[in-house]
């Protein structure tokens, strides 16, 4: 018979002031196979858990249930205070009262009380046919993957390299470098953008530790944390890497007209056979075969014709390889909102209004226009710019509530190059608010308003229209209460920032969960902040939430911490939570071979008893999830999973629909 | 054949005639039979949505009703008519509280299934650009004209159901097809002050200052309206405005169905310009039009 203890918590008032602990304890006694229960004040405090080990030995207690919070807060502690008792973790179990019960039921205390009581009986129903388990141990793959090669993906890969394991960059463009390698300069310093970035290009490029897989793609995820099987796809550049010198006659003989540049935000063309910057690293072309004359009409091949080094090849497939993991850092970065969903400001209808990444690439002075900014209706130097924050940010109605965060402060460095270069111009800003929260961020603003002479209109557009050659900007200033109408020349959109196109489905392939905008949702909103609740998948940078570059590169170093502490240990403890297959009563129709997700299952032919070679399934430990999905199919009752057997999950059942 | 309920509506039978006269005979050149539906009743703009719930609902609710019952999609040649219809049939569709205490107030329930179409809108897509092409007789070349929306023929988007509701084309697609030419102007969709024209004078006369005067600087010789309120403040102010500012303007404002008609070889009698305060017979004749 069971000797089961039962710990009730107060969580302070969190537990105490709705339910009725006292009572939920006395009932604990009058349960079959509850030997002891008492209630305390902070069962998760040492007194509280010194209180669990005492009850265990004095009352010869060989399991025990702790009626708390949710196992997700304080399992481990539980189970680690069973383990000091002297009896196995796995007797232990949770009923979560707080955060399933009085947190929500705060209304009805009574209810809350009789929901508390059924829930604690649930678990003493489940421990009462617990049984010992012991820890598995899985091997740990000391090489990580990092998905994307901005300035995230690139701090987290040096990080992990310099300590000394070997890192992979995936990245799906031809370049490492992402959307900072775009930027002009940076807030609140003005120091330019690549003049800071391309160090740590070079640096990720030349580490040995570091292998960089341009125009590639993460196309399926199998495995675990220590052991992910990823399968990654190089797409065919037609050009082999081993030959090409990177001399630059093929882009500069190439005669497609058809593309424009994707780094150059599509203001200028750019051609098929094409690296997307100058300081691109890897420095070798790409042809993008939807461009290319050749692969468009079977005619052409200058490229070919003038390469030195005969490196172009036509012929390239993609290639798929599978790869060994143990950790992966999920490093895409953003897209920024899309400007179309104005139909007010004319985004797409008039040249003139450009996005905030366009005018990036029109006052770079390695952009198309060699950092001349001009108009792209007519190439004339504007006079008078308009910016318009919160395109995308803080706006309700088209479906983004949240703040951009970083729109504020590039807004104000927008109009201090453009003061810079162009003293003469006249610049006004229109915002909601200005958020400047960062060290020397609020003081930089300042300096845009009163030394560069930046006009600040508090307030926003409701429309832009054109007259002759001329932007009317319409808008609210609500700081005098009046209409305001601007003459502008040119009108540049501060779009919000949101998670690339892709994320989602990236996110699909690793289980990871994501937000409803697509942000990858992180395991704990302060207390997990680069971890997800997949173990071994950590997040850096603006795919998990809008952020600056301080940040990003703050974030990323912490998640390359995380996987370097996953990968100081030999063996990695793994839940012995897993599928166990009873030979005797498995008929071997393959059914759990045919549903697992994982392949954790195998068919093999074993003599299950003296004479008696059957044809039975057999799961594999180190691959089962513990999913329960061949428990569900097994139509002969053979699997069952440890930790949480049918008998066990049915006695819940019946406990609370009694 | 296109068979329609016509919901007239209160202006097109006063300051408004000659947008009724020329609608019917247009409608029947084309070939798009107007049913007047029997026992309208004031659609509730304005005086019924800034007072009371129930009544803006309860008032359209009628003709609605009618619709559903005989099956035939209904069209308002007003756009505060349009839009009182358009959002009534659409605040009942989802809101199932509103719908049942306009049932009791109106004695009978509707249940959603007419269909509200604004007149402009008949004749671009339910009429279509190409049978209207057919069917001109004198294209009207060399006129160019300043498509303008006002306020309510796009707004509120999801009653509306337009794609572009700051810039919209289907108006100016219209007289496009009819042989004129199109302005680019900014002010398509911005407010004329309508009903503010009795209570606050001052306000209309700004707005619609603003509108005629961009139009003419965008080199417009006529403003296109679908609306009676439109034109009354467009047409009837616009000499107080030349007045007050000095500046002629001289902007003769004619509506969709006149431009039609004139497309289709009316004259200025049928069309009944002389019921306008800006003649547009004098622009008309000289682009060889009349």
């Amino acid at each position: 018979m069971a000797r089961i203890g039962v710990f009730v918590c107060h969580c302070g008032t969190n537990i105490a002031g709705v339910v009725d602990v006292k009572r939920v304890a006395e009932y604990a006694l009058t349960l079959p196979g509850v030997k002891y229960a008492i209630d305390y004040k902070y069962m998760c405090s040492d007194p509280g858990q010194n209180a669990i080990i005492e009850a265990v030995k004095e009352h010869k207690l060989d399991r025990i249930v702790v009626t708390a919070c949710s196992p997700r807060m304080h399992e481990g502690t539980f189970r680690k205070a069973a383990e000091r008792s002297g009896i196995n973790q796995y007797m232990s179990e949770m009923a979560n009262v707080r955060e399933h019960d009085s947190w929500v039921h705060s209304d009805d205390k009574e209810a809350a009380t009789l929901k508390a009581m059924k829930l604690m009986e649930m678990s003493v129903a489940k421990v009462r046919r617990s049984e010992a388990l012991s820890k598995m141990y899985a091997t740990v793959e000391k090489r990580a993957l990092v998905i994307g090669g901005g300035i995230a993906g690139i701090q987290a890969a040096l990080d992990i390299a310099e300590a000394g394991h070997k890192v992979v960059i995936v990245e799906k463009d031809p370049s490492i470098g992402g959307r900072m390698a775009q930027l002009d300069k940076t807030f609140p310093t003005l120091d330019c953008s690549a003049c800071i970035l391309t160090p740590k290009m070079v640096a990720a490029s030349q580490h040995p530790n570091i292998e960089l897989r341009v125009y590639s793609e993460v196309v399926e995820v199998n495995g675990y944390v220590g052991n992910f099987d990823i399968k990654i796809k190089k797409k065919a550049s037609s050009v082999d890497n081993k030959k090409c010198i990177s001399c630059g006659v093929c882009t500069l003989k190439c005669p497609s007209k058809r593309a424009q540049s994707e780094f150059d935000e599509k203001i200028a063309p750019r051609k098929a056979i094409y690296t997307p910057f100058p300081q691109a690293v890897p420095n070798k072309p790409v042809i993008d075969r939807e461009a290319c004359t050749f692969f468009l009409t079977g005619k052409c091949r200058i490229c070919e014709k003038v390469c030195p080094t005969q490196a172009i090849d036509f012929n390239q497939q993609d290639e798929v390889v599978t790869e060994k993991f143990g950790a992966v850092v999920l490093a895409t970065g953003f897209d920024i909102f899309d400007s179309n969903v104005y139909g007010e400001y004319g985004y797409g209808e008039y040249k003139d209004v450009v996005t905030s990444l366009q005018f990036e690439r029109l006052i770079n002075s390695s952009g198309p226009t060699e950092g001349h900014v001009v108009r792209l209706s007519d190439k004339k130097e504007p006079k008078n710019l308009v910016w318009i924050q919160c395109v995308g940010s803080r706006d309700e109605s088209k479906g983004r509530p949240y703040c951009s965060r970083v729109c504020c402060m590039y807004t104000a460095k927008q109009a201090m190059l453009m003061k810079e270069h162009y003293p003469e111009v006249n610049c006004y800003v229109f915002y909601i608010d200005i958020r400047a929260a960062g060290k020397n961020y609020e003081e930089f603003v300042q300096k845009a308003q009163n030394e560069y002479g930046v006009i600040y209109l508090r307030g926003r557009v409701s429309k832009i229209y054109e007259k002759k050659d001329k932007l009317i900007v319409r808008g609210a200033d609500t700081l005098s209460g009046s209409q305001v109408e601007i003459v502008a020349d040119m009108v540049v959109l501060a779009n919000g920032l949101e998670p690339r196109k892709d994320a989602k489905s990236l996110a699909q392939l690793f289980h990871v969960s994501y937000d409803q905008y697509g942000f990858f949702t992180e395991l704990h909103p302060k207390l997990g902040p680069v971890e997800t609740a997949i173990a071994g998948v950590f997040v850096a940078g603006a795919c998990q939430a809008c952020k600056d570059i301080p940040d990003t590169v703050a974030q990323a170093g912490a998640a390359a911490s995380k996987v370097l502490g996953l990968f100081s240990k030999e063996k990695m403890e793994v839940e012995p939570l897993i599928a166990k297959v009873d030979p005797l009563v498995c008929s071997g129709c393959e059914t759990c071979y045919n549903v697992c997700p994982y392949s954790a299952i195998e068919m093999e032919d074993r003599e299950v008893s003296r004479g008696n070679l059957k044809h039975v399934a057999k799961v594999l430990d180190s691959v089962c999830k513990g999913c329960g999905a061949c428990v569900g199919a097994c139509y002969s009752k053979a699997v069952d999973l440890k930790g949480f057997s049918e008998r066990q999950v049915y006695d819940q059942i019946e406990t609370v629909t009694q | 054949m296109v068979k329609l309920g016509y919901f007239p509506g209160c202006s097109l039978s006063s300051t408004a005639k000659e947008y009724d006269i020329s609608t019917r005979i247009v409608c029947e050149d084309l070939g798009i039979e107007l049913v007047e539906i029997p026992h309208w009743v004031c659609c509730g703009a304005t005086s019924a949505h800034i007072t009371s719930d129930i009544a803006a609902n309860a008032l359209p609710a009628k003709t609605l009703i009618w619709a559903e019952k005989n099956n035939i999609p209904i069209t308002s040649p007003c756009s505060a008519c349009f839009s009182r219809l358009a959002i009534a049939h659409h605040t009942m569709a989802t809101d199932e509280e509103m719908r049942k205490d306009v049932g009791e107030v109106v004695g009978e329930e509707y249940h959603g299934g007419a269909k509200v179409l604004h007149l402009a809108r008949v004749f671009y897509e339910t009429y279509g650009l190409e049978a209207l092409k057919a069917k001109v007789k004198k294209p009207l070349k060399g006129l160019k004209v300043a498509s303008y929306y006002g306020c309510l023929m796009t707004r509120p988007p999801e009653v509306c159901d337009f794609d572009r509701i700051e810039n919209p084309m289907f108006m100016d697609k219209t007289v496009q097809a009819l042989g004129a030419e199109t302005v680019k102007w900014g002010y398509k969709t911005e407010c004329c002050g309508a009903a503010f024209s009795l209570t606050k004078k001052e306000a209309v006369l700004k707005l619609t200052g603003d509108i005629l005067s961009d139009a003419k600087e965008c080199g417009a010789d006529v403003i296109v309206v679908a609306c009676p309120l439109c034109h009354a403040n467009l047409d009837s102010r616009q000499r107080e405005i030349e007045r007050k500012s000095g500046k002629k303007i001289g902007l003769p404002i004619i509506y969709i169905s006149q431009m039609i008609g004139l497309a289709l070889g009316y004259n200025a009698l049928d069309m009944a310009f002389k019921k306008h305060f800006v003649d547009p017979v004098k622009v008309l004749k000289e682009k060889g039009i009349l």
